[in-house]
């Protein structure tokens, strides 16, 4: 009896130390605040990549989480983008009710599309969402007079947050602005992920017909997690529009849902973390990269990223750990 | 509990690559005797072209006049925004104004590139050279832009009016269907019937892996005089021509009429025999007569050995401009005076005489009706109508 107790507790005391915020979380996030201070004239960068980074964690909990395979989670980016996009254009400049509408927007279409996902397997998920972004894509270029076709969207002026800060040139604001939904939609995530339903989840993505003999509705938790990650997708898109004031059709491209799953392939899929890191690093060595030569820099991204994915199991995040586990080795081997 | 540590040193050290990355990304302060030029263009991705043409035409520029103008060094700052991203191309002149502190904003291949720009160019004080973006809106988004390249109707109507004159009165028309399609179509048909022309027929035809085909046949049953043409230059237009021959237009008697972008100088001599006698309309062809035309050729030959385009003669023109610009301020570079020197500026370019319009900042330039011939071997678009000085009539 006391055996199993001790047992049962010793459960409990591993998935509290899961749920607790570890010191490497904290000072991850306590340097992107110092970002903001430390890099004044990188700000404009650094809240697109906190951006794609946030797009990037929707990604990974359909992806990393529940095993639902997309190309086209672009689709929900740019509604979301083009809902704050013609919000401000039409005179509701408050960038919180863009975010929120947008939000909601996007996660409408979500929770539509997500019907069609809970029939078939990868492969016919592949092409149904592959199918949805492209169809977006398609209806946004013919809907010039609303959307502004390939020329974009024009006139999007996004008013003050809170009715106090502008958005300035330096992106100061923005990158405020976008740090703090970010950390609030990722705490979200977080806790969401430690609980029971991101068990259920990781169970489901492991064995289906397992976790439904366990008792888990498996297609209501898809509907949910689709919508969820639709919306935090929506909101992502909303960021970029309200930071960059303007919306171009690329937010639909099928592009954008390829290269995010690179990144996050990069950073570590299920890490919470992996979008954040691949987005920051597949987009500071595209910068870096094409700086160096803006003509022929892809084929460099290219091998690189062919070594990566070979060599990096579980993407930067895992890489890392790996190289930690070996320093870990040594210093053991040389104290014993 | 060990790939909990694992993972926690990981994201640790992720957190400091991530500041690395952006310490390296602080760029040295500017030195005050060079003059930055930022382009901001496309140079990979399906657009690398656009982007190869601009920058090189720039750099022939400055391969025929030197790099230092008023005893400053002109330093060219080349980003590339991978294709049509606004995202990316208002981030790259963010950064270029702010970390490069470049003295001038200039390229632009694809129209929202440039017009996302615009904000900041206003906000910034910022002088920037559109070296091709066509779209008719753009110079009134933003107080700060000055164009040196065309825009489409400027290059279409007169299309219209030749057709018309030239005795065509029943014209089909096809497009690709995005942006400059529909106003490339749009200002065709708006000056063709005003003049009692008839369009008989419109296509769209899709951006991407367009077939041909089934177009061109319809146009050929619906049997009019001519055809208008607007496609992206590249592939589409080899593709559509070869459908054209294919089908037998010709020999039906159809004529294909199109704006220059359908004929462009890189394309000649892979269309070969396929394009001989075909009409169109445009600002420049490299096989334009005048001592300004032959210095371009030369310069560009240097430093690139394919024939340049109208997009390199933009790129050309552009450093013109910012030439005189930096002469007449004498290295002190100003927003605002700046563009008082850009309003009105006339420029004896390699397509002949251009000016930036005082009122609209866009550019005034004679459009030549040019016919496909065989020259000493290559194919080129040679001239023999002008219509003078120009405007765009979309404003």
């Amino acid at each position: 009896m006391s055996e199993k107790l001790s047992r049962a507790s010793n459960h409990l005391t591993f998935l509290r130390t899961l749920e607790r915020w570890k010191p490497a979380e904290i000072v991850f996030w306590v340097a992107l605040v110092a970002v903001q201070f430390v890099f004044p004239t990188s700000l404009v960068f650094a809240s697109q990549i906190l951006i794609t980074g946030l797009f990037a964690l929707s990604l990974d909990m359909l992806l990393g989480y529940a095993g639902i395979v997309t190309l086209g989670h672009a689709a929900f980016f740019g509604i979301g983008a083009y809902t704050a996009g013609l919000l401000a254009a039409h005179g509701w400049q408050d960038p919180l009710l863009g975010l929120v509408v947008a939000g909601a927007a996007a996660g409408i279409a979500g929770y539509l599309s997500s019907f069609l996902l809970s029939r078939g397997g990868d492969l016919t998920r592949l092409m149904i969402t592959l199918g949805i972004g492209l169809l977006l894509f398609e209806v946004a270029n013919s809907a010039a007079s609303i959307t502004g076709g390939v020329d974009g969207l024009q006139g999007v002026a996004v008013g003050k947050l809170l009715g106090l800060f502008a958005f300035d040139l330096y992106g100061k604001t923005a990158y405020a602005y976008v740090l703090v939904v970010s950390f609030l939609l990722f705490a979200f995530v977080r806790s969401m992920m430690h609980s029971p339903y991101g068990l259920a989840l990781r169970s489901m993505r492991e064995n289906q017909v397992r976790a439904l003999a366990v008792g888990i509705p498996i297609n209501a938790v898809l509907t949910n997690i689709y919508t969820l990650a639709a919306v935090i997708a929506g909101i992502a898109g909303a960021l970029l529009t309200q930071t960059t004031q303007f919306v171009g059709i690329d937010v639909l491209s099928f592009q954008r849902s390829a290269d995010l799953l690179v990144m996050l392939i990069i950073g570590g899929t299920a890490t919470l973390y992996g979008g954040f890191v691949g987005a920051a690093a597949f987009m500071m060595v595209q910068d870096r990269l094409s700086n160096l030569n803006p003509q022929y820099w892809q084929f460099f991204l290219g091998v690189l990223l062919i070594v990566m994915t070979l060599y990096l199991r579980g993407g930067l995040l895992g890489g890392l750990g790996r190289l930690a586990a070996l320093c870990k080795r040594r210093r053991d081997k040389e104290r014993s | 509990m060990k790939t909990a540590r694992h993972k926690r040193f990981g994201l640790a050290m992720a957190a400091c690559a991530l500041s690395l990355g952006l310490v390296c990304g602080q760029a040295g302060a500017a030195e005050s005797d060079t003059i930055k030029v930022g382009i901001i263009t496309e140079m990979s991705g399906p657009f690398a072209d656009f982007g190869r043409h601009i920058v090189n035409g720039a750099k022939a520029y400055m391969q025929q006049h030197g790099d230092t103008v008023a005893g400053k060094k002109v330093v060219l700052v080349i980003k590339d925004t991978t294709g049509p991203a606004p995202d990316v191309a208002k981030r790259l002149a963010q950064e270029l104004i702010v970390k490069d502190k470049v003295d001038f904003l200039a390229g632009f291949g694809l129209t929202p590139n440039a017009l996302a720009v615009a904000p900041i160019a206003t906000e910034a004080k910022m002088p920037t050279i559109i070296m091709n973006a066509a779209t008719s809106i753009i110079t009134s988004k933003s107080p700060y832009f000055a164009r040196v390249s065309l825009t489409l109707p400027q290059v279409t109507e007169p299309m219209a009016v030749w057709a018309y004159k030239n005795g065509y009165r029943q014209v089909y028309t096809l497009v690709a269907d995005y942006g400059p399609g529909h106003d490339a179509e749009a200002a065709f048909k708006k000056v063709f019937t005003k003049m009692g022309g008839q369009v008989v027929g419109e296509a769209r035809v899709p951006l991407k892996n367009p077939e041909f085909g089934p177009y061109i046949q319809r146009i050929k049953d619906s049997k009019p005089q001519a055809m208008f043409v607007f496609v992206t230059p590249g592939e589409m237009p080899i593709a559509l021509i070869k459908s054209y021959r294919e089908r037998g237009l010709a020999k039906a008697g159809i004529k294909l009429l199109s704006t220059g972008d359908v004929m462009e100088d890189g394309d000649q001599d892979a269309l070969g025999d396929n394009a001989l006698g075909m009409i169109s309309t445009h600002q420049y062809s490299a096989a334009h007569k005048s001592p300004e035309n032959a210095a371009f050729l030369a310069a560009y030959a240097k430093i690139d050995p394919l024939r340049p385009n109208f997009m390199s003669v933009g790129g050309y023109d552009g450093m013109a401009a910012i030439y005189n610009v930096i002469k007449q301020l004498n290295g002190k570079i100003d927003g605002d005076k700046a563009m008082a020197v850009l309003k009105g500026m006339k420029i004896n370019s390699p397509r002949g005489p251009i000016q930036i319009d005082a009122a609209t900042r866009d550019i005034v330039q004679n459009v030549y009706v040019r016919e496909v011939k065989k020259v000493g071997g290559h194919y080129y678009n040679v001239e023999f109508e002008t219509f003078k000085a120009l405007r765009d009539p979309g404003k």
